[in-house]
C-alpha cells in the first residue's frame, strides 16, 4: 500500500489474514452479525446492507453457493478499486474468504473489468501465494471442512456488466443483459445458486470490521451510513486521487481537501449520479444525503454543464444493454432533447414531455442503469437554469 | 420412454432459465399467497406472476413482450404496475408473487409511463399502418389506440433504417417494424431450439440479427414460421402470394385448382371472429369456387395416399428387418410430412435421414397427381394448371420450391398459401365466410376420410396410421371406442404408445405376437429431444415415430391465424376430432378414390413404380454449414 494514503478504515494499516484468521475462530453465526450490527451497506453505490444480503445467503438451504467480487470498475470517473486492486488485492480475497466461511459458499469468482486486464497476473499470484499458505484450498488454516479458492472471470468492457445479474450473465457466458428481480442473486444467482456480488470496497471493510469490531466501525460516519467511503476525485481540482472520507462528509469539505477552487458544480456518482450546484455544497456524501459509487467529478466556472449532460447521455447511448424500451429508446430522445435545448430550439412543453420521459426511464426502466440516466439530465436541467433558454409557449 | 413433456411447460433459453421460482424457498411452492390487485383480493399460488394473478382477478394489464408459450423477458416494460413498498414501477409480467401483496394498475404514474413507452416505440416503428399487413390486427397498433397515442410525441423515422428481407422463400423480415420484444428470439431459441435469431449490438444500436446478419435463407432457418406466429408487430409475416393467385384466376387460360389442408378449416374462422374451434370446411369450398378457382380438392385425399404409402413403407422395413433379418432396414421410421421438421432434421441430424420415410408429404402428393392423372385424365395441358395449397404452414412454401419436388415435369405445387393469406383474399373478394351456404368438395380429388383430416393435429398421422396398418395386418379394426386412438393423441410434447398384436392375417403373420412401438413428438424442442434419444441408441425398439415441428402439430402452424395459445391450439384440435367423428368414411384405406387410383393408375400399389417416382422423395444432407444459394 502506498505510504501517502491516509485514512480511518480502509487506508488505516491492517496486518493482511489477520482478520482470516480472527474470522476462523469465530463461529459463522458470529461473523454474519458482527457484519450485520456493523451496518456495512454496499459501496458498489446502491447501498443495499452487506449483513441483510449475507444472512440470506448463509439462509438459503442449497449445496452449492458462491461469493462473487464485483471488480467491474466502470462508473465514469472511478478509479478507486482500481487502487485496492493494485495495493490491497490481499485484503479484498481476505473478505472474499471470510464472506465464503460466513455464508458457506466453496467458490469465488472476481469479475474483472476488462480494461483492468493488466492486473490478471498480479492478482493471480497474490492467490497462488494464498494456497501455498494455506489461506484458500481444502481445510483453509487448518479449518477442516472449510473449502473455498477464487477464480478470476475478465469481463470485456460493458458498463452494464456492473449491473449485478447482468455480470452473472456475463460469468454464465450469456449477452451481459440484467436479469428480472425477483428472484435476486442470494437465491438464485450465478448457475442457479445463491450467490452474493459485493464491491471490491465493501469486501475491503470486512477484515477490518472482523478485527476491530462492529462498534469501531460504526464510530465513523453517521448514524445510517457507517464506516468511510473511499472517493474517486477527478477534473477541475488542484489535487485528484483518490481519497476516503467518513460518511457525512460534505461536498464542500472535500473540495477543500482537494484543492477545488472556484467551482461551479460537482457531479457526484458517476454518469449515473447527480450534478451538484454551488449552492448545495453543504450537502453531504452519504446513503441518505447524496449516495456515490465514489465518482467526484469536479467542475470549473468555465465549464459547459449542458455539454456535461450531452456527454454523459452519450455514454448511457453506447452502454445501454438495449433490451428495455424505457433505457434503450429514451436515452436518444434525451439526447436529442438536449441538443434541441442547447440550440435554443426547445419548447417549453417539450421540456415538460422529456421530464415525463424521465420519470418513466426512472420508474419503469428494467435495471439500476436505465433508472439512473435521467439522473444527471434532470439536476443539470434544474440546476443551471441560467445556461439555457427555452421556447416560450406563446411564440 | 417413459418422460412426457407437456407443451405448455415450454423451456426457458439459457439465459432465463433459473429465473424461474422454483429455487425460492421450495418449501412455501404450492402455499397460497395473497394478492390485492386493484382492490380486488385474490390468493393465488406462491410464485404467480402480478399478470396472472391480475387476469384471474379479471383485471386486464397490456402486454408486448409477454407471450404465454414463451418463458418471462419482462423487457417492454408496458405491463408496468404499482407495488406497494415497491420505489420503482414492476414489470408485472416478470415480478412473482411470494408473499401478500398489493398492486394498482392504472395509477397516473403508470399510465404516463404506458403512453411513454409506446411513444417511444413508436418513434423508430418506421412504416404506415395502413401499408402493413398487421394492419388491425397488430398489438402496438392496439395498445396505441387505447392509450390515446395521437402523435408521434418523441419524433418518427421518416425513412427506413433496414432493407427488408425477402430473401427466404416462406419468410420476410422488416426490422424496421420490430420493438425488440424479443418474442421470435425466445420462439427461435427456446420453443423450437432452433435458434436461428438473437440480439446484436447495444443500447440503440441493438437489432434482432441472423448469424453474421445473413439473409434468411442462407442460415438454418427452417422456415416453421413459429416466429411470425408471435410477432406483435407486422415485422415478421410469411412471403405473400395472393397477387400471383388472383393473376391466376383471372387469367382464362390457366386451370387453377386448391388443395386445402385439414388445419386451415379449423382456424381461418377466427379470422372472420369466430371462436377458436369453428370447423368451417364447407362453406370455405364454397367461398373457393366463388372466388374462381376451377376445382376445389381435399388434401385428405393425399394425406389417406400417404399413409398407404408411408404404411406399406413401414411395413417393408419390419418385414427386411424381422423376416429378411436385414440390418439395413432403418427403424425407427419417422414421418416426413411436415417441411419444417425435414429441414430441421436435414440441419441438425443430416445422419439420421435414412429414418425418413421416403413418402412425400400430402402437398407433395398432391400436386404429383393432379399433373399427372387428373391432368391426364380431364385433358388438361399440365403446363396450364395453376396447382395452388392451402396450408396452415410457412414451410410449404419452401417445400414447394424444393428442387426434387417436380416429378410430374412441372413444378408439382405452384404456391402454398397460408391460412391468414387465404383469409385476406376471401375478405377482398367481398366474401362473408360465416354466412356463406354450404358446399361439398370437387371431384375426384375431394373425398378425404377422417384419418386424413386428424393430420392436423399432433399425434393425427400415428393415428391414421395405426387405423390402417392394424387392420392391413390382423384384419381387424382397431381396439378402441369410436376409432380414437387415445394414447396418441394430447397436447404433451412427447408422448408414446405400444400397440399389441396379438393376431395376424397371413401376409403378415410374422408380425403375430409383437408389439409396434410408437411415439409422437411436436415442436421441434421435442424432435430435438427425441433425435437424442434416438442417437443414444435408446430408441431401437421403436417402429415409428410421427414428428411435426409446430407445436400442436399443423392446427399451431405458421401460417395459423393470429394470436395463438395452448387453449387456442386444443380448441382447433378438438373440431378436427369432432369433424373426424361425423363422417362416415375414417380410414384411408377405405378412400375409394385412394383405392381407384391404384387400380387406374398406380398399377403396381404402394411403394410400387410410379408411386416411387411420383410420390416419394429424398433428402439433403445440410447441416449446418449453408453455401450461397437458398437452404
Amino acid at each position: 500500500m502506498s505510504d501517502k494514503r491516509t485514512g480511518s478504515i480502509i487506508f488505516s494499516h491492517i496486518e493482511p489474514f489477520a482478520g482470516l484468521n480472527a474470522a476462523l475462530s469465530k463461529t459463522k453465526i458470529d461473523i454474519l452479525s458482527e457484519v450485520r450490527n456493523s451496518n456495512l451497506r454496499g459501496r458498489g453505490g446502491a447501498g443495499f446492507p452487506t449483513g441483510i444480503k449475507w444472512n440470506l445467503a448463509a439462509s438459503a438451504k442449497e449445496e452449492k453457493k458462491y461469493v462473487v467480487c464485483n471488480a467491474d470498475e466502470g462508473e465514469p470517473g472511478t478509479f478507486k478499486d482500481r487502487v485496492l486492486l493494485t495495493e490491497m488485492p490481499e485484503i479484498l480475497f481476505e473478505g472474499m474468504t471470510i464472506a465464503a466461511y460466513a455464508i458457506g459458499a466453496d467458490e469465488g469468482l472476481v469479475y474483472l473489468r476488462g480494461e483492468y486486464s493488466s492486473f490478471f497476473p498480479r492478482l493471480e499470484k497474490v492467490l497462488q501465494d494464498m494456497r501455498a499458505a494455506g489461506r484458500l484450498g481444502k481445510d483453509i488454516l487448518g479449518k477442516t471442512g472449510f473449502n473455498f479458492d477464487i477464480q478470476i472471470r475478465m469481463g470485456a468492457g460493458a458498463y452494464v456488466c456492473g449491473e449485478e445479474t447482468a455480470l452473472i450473465e456475463s460469468m454464465e457466458g450469456q449477452r451481459g443483459e440484467p436479469r428480472n428481480r425477483p428472484p435476486f442473486p442470494v437465491n438464485t444467482g450465478y448457475n442457479g445458486y445463491p450467490t452474493i456480488v459485493n464491491n471490491i470496497e465493501t469486501f475491503v471493510n470486512v477484515p477490518h470490521i472482523i478485527l476491530k469490531g462492529a462498534e469501531w466501525f460504526k464510530g465513523f460516519g453517521t448514524e445510517k451510513s457507517a464506516g468511510t467511503k473511499l472517493l474517486s476525485v477527478s477534473g477541475d481540482c488542484k489535487a485528484p486521487g483518490v481519497y476516503e472520507v467518513e460518511y457525512g462528509t460534505s461536498i464542500r469539505d472535500v473540495l477543500a481537501m482537494v484543492g477545488g477552487e472556484n467551482v461551479k458544480a460537482v457531479q457526484v456518482g458517476g454518469a449515473s449520479g447527480v450534478c451538484l450546484s454551488a449552492g448545495e455544497f453543504d450537502r453531504k456524501i452519504a446513503f441518505e444525503d447524496v449516495p456515490t459509487g465514489g465518482s467526484f467529478i469536479v467542475f470549473n466556472q468555465q465549464r459547459d454543464m449542458l455539454g456535461a449532460a450531452e456527454n454523459f447521455l452519450e455514454f448511457f447511448k453506447e452502454e445501454s444493454c438495449g433490451q428495455c424500451t424505457p433505457c434503450r429508446e429514451g436515452i436518444p430522445v434525451l439526447i436529442d432533447g438536449l441538443k434541441k435545448i442547447r440550440a435554443g430550439q426547445c419548447r417549453v412543453e417539450y421540456v415538460d414531455d422529456l421530464l415525463s420521459l424521465c420519470e418513466t426511464m426512472q420508474m419503469a426502466s428494467k435495471c439500476g442503469l436505465g433508472q439512473s440516466v435521467p439522473n444527471a439530465f434532470l439536476s443539470i436541467l434544474k440546476n443551471f437554469k441560467n445556461e439555457y433558454e427555452l421556447v416560450s409557449s406563446n411564440k | 420412454m417413459n418422460k412426457a413433456f407437456d407443451e405448455s411447460s415450454s423451456r426457458a433459453p439459457v439465459s432465463q432459465r433459473r429465473q424461474t421460482v422454483e429455487k425460492t424457498n421450495p418449501n412455501d411452492l404450492g402455499a397460497m399467497v395473497t394478492a390485492t390487485i386493484d382492490d380486488v383480493t385474490i390468493k393465488v399460488p406462491f410464485g404467480t406472476t402480478i399478470l396472472e394473478a391480475a387476469r384471474q382477478a379479471g383485471i386486464k394489464i397490456p402486454t408486448l413482450c409477454h407471450h404465454d408459450d414463451l418463458c418471462v423477458a419482462g423487457v417492454c416494460r408496458i405491463c408496468v404496475v404499482e407495488v406497494d413498498g415497491q420505489r420503482t414501477l414492476q414489470a408485472s409480467c416478470a415480478y412473482p408473487i411470494f408473499d401478500t401483496i398489493k398492486v394498482k394498475t392504472f395509477t397516473p404514474r403508470v399510465r404516463r409511463a404506458r403512453a411513454n413507452i409506446i411513444s417511444l416505440m413508436l418513434r423508430n416503428h418506421y412504416g404506415e399502418c395502413y401499408s402493413c399487413d398487421k394492419n388491425g390486427t397488430c398489438e402496438l397498433q392496439k395498445y396505441a389506440e387505447e392509450y390515446g397515442i395521437t402523435d408521434f410525441k418523441f419524433g418518427h423515422d421518416n425513412k427506413p433504417r433496414y432493407a427488408i428481407d425477402t430473401s427466404s422463400y416462406s419468410l420476410t423480415r422488416d426490422m424496421d417494424k420490430c420493438i425488440l420484444c424479443k418474442r421470435c428470439v425466445r420462439t427461435c431459441i427456446d420453443l423450437q431450439e432452433v435458434g436461428v435469431l438473437e440480439a446484436v449490438n447495444r443500447g440503440a444500436e441493438t437489432k434482432i440479427a441472423t448469424y453474421m446478419d445473413k439473409p434468411l435463407d442462407n442460415v438454418i432457418c427452417i422456415n416453421c414460421g413459429q416466429c411470425v406466429n408471435r410477432c406483435p408487430t407486422g415485422a415478421l409475416r410469411e412471403q405473400d402470394a395472393t397477387d400471383d393467385i388472383f393473376k391466376a384466376i383471372d387469367d382464362p387460360a390457366k386451370h387453377v385448382i386448391i388443395q386445402t389442408a385439414p388445419s386451415p378449416r379449423a382456424a381461418i374462422g377466427e379470422e372472420f371472429g369466430l371462436p377458436p374451434g369453428h370447423s368451417m370446411t364447407k362453406k370455405m369450398n364454397t367461398a373457393l369456387k366463388r372466388m374462381g378457382f376451377n376445382a376445389v380438392f381435399d388434401t385428405n385425399f393425399t394425406a389417406d395416399l400417404t399413409i398407404l404409402e408411408e404404411g406399406t413403407e413401414l411395413l417393408l422395413r419390419l418385414k427386411k428387418a424381422l423376416v429378411d433379418k436385414d440390418s439395413s432396414a432403418v427403424l425407427p421410421q419417422i414421418t416426413s410430412c411436415s417441411p419444417g421438421w425435414i429441414k430441421f432434421v436435414e440441419h441438425f441430424f443430416p445422419d439420421k435421414l435414412d429414418h425418413l420415410s421416403s413418402a412425400k408429404s400430402p402437398q407433395q402428393m398432391f400436386g404429383a397427381i393432379v399433373k399427372t392423372w387428373y391432368a391426364k385424365r380431364n385433358n388438361i395441358d399440365p403446363a396450364n394448371i395453376v396447382s395452388v395449397s392451402l396450408m396452415p404452414c410457412t414451410a410449404k412454401k419452401f417445400e414447394c420450391e424444393r428442387p426434387e419436388m417436380n416429378s410430374s415435369g412441372y413444378q408439382d405445387v405452384d404456391y402454398a398459401l397460408t391460412t391468414r393469406e387465404m383469409a385476406h383474399m376471401i375478405k377482398k373478394c367481398g366474401l362473408d365466410l360465416p354466412n356463406l351456404p354450404d358446399s361439398d368438395f370437387d371431384d375426384p380429388l375431394g373425398v378425404g376420410s377422417g384419418a386424413g383430416l386428424i393430420f392436423g393435429a399432433t399425434g393425427g398421422v400415428m393415428e391414421a396410421a395405426i387405423r390402417t396398418a392394424y387392420e392391413i395386418v390382423t384384419g381387424q379394426e382397431v381396439p378402441f371406442e369410436k376409432l380414437r386412438v387415445e394414447p396418441v393423441r394430447g397436447m404433451e410434447g412427447i408422448r408414446s404408445a405400444e400397440v399389441p398384436i396379438t393376431k395376424a392375417v397371413d401376409a403378415w403373420k410374422f408380425l403375430e405376437g409383437a408389439t409396434l412401438k410408437v411415439m409422437v413428438a411436436h415442436g421441434t424442442a421435442n424432435a430435438k429431444k427425441v433425435m437424442e434419444m434416438l442417437s443414444a441408441g435408446e430408441l431401437n425398439d421403436y417402429h415409428f415415430i410421427e414428428i411435426m415441428a409446430c407445436p400442436g402439430g399443423c392446427i399451431g402452424g405458421g401460417g395459423q391465424p393470429l394470436p395463438t395459445s395452448l387453449a387456442i391450439r386444443k380448441a382447433r384440435a378438438r373440431a378436427i376430432y369432432a369433424e373426424d367423428e361425423s363422417l362416415e368414411l375414417r380410414k384411408s384405406h377405405e378412400n375409394p378414390v385412394v383405392k381407384k387410383i391404384y387400380e387406374e393408375f398406380l398399377t403396381e400399389g404402394p411403394c410400387g413404380h410410379l408411386s416411387h417416382e411420383l410420390l416419394h422423395t429424398s433428402y439433403v444432407k445440410r447441416g449446418k454449414r449453408i453455401g450461397n444459394k437458398k437452404s
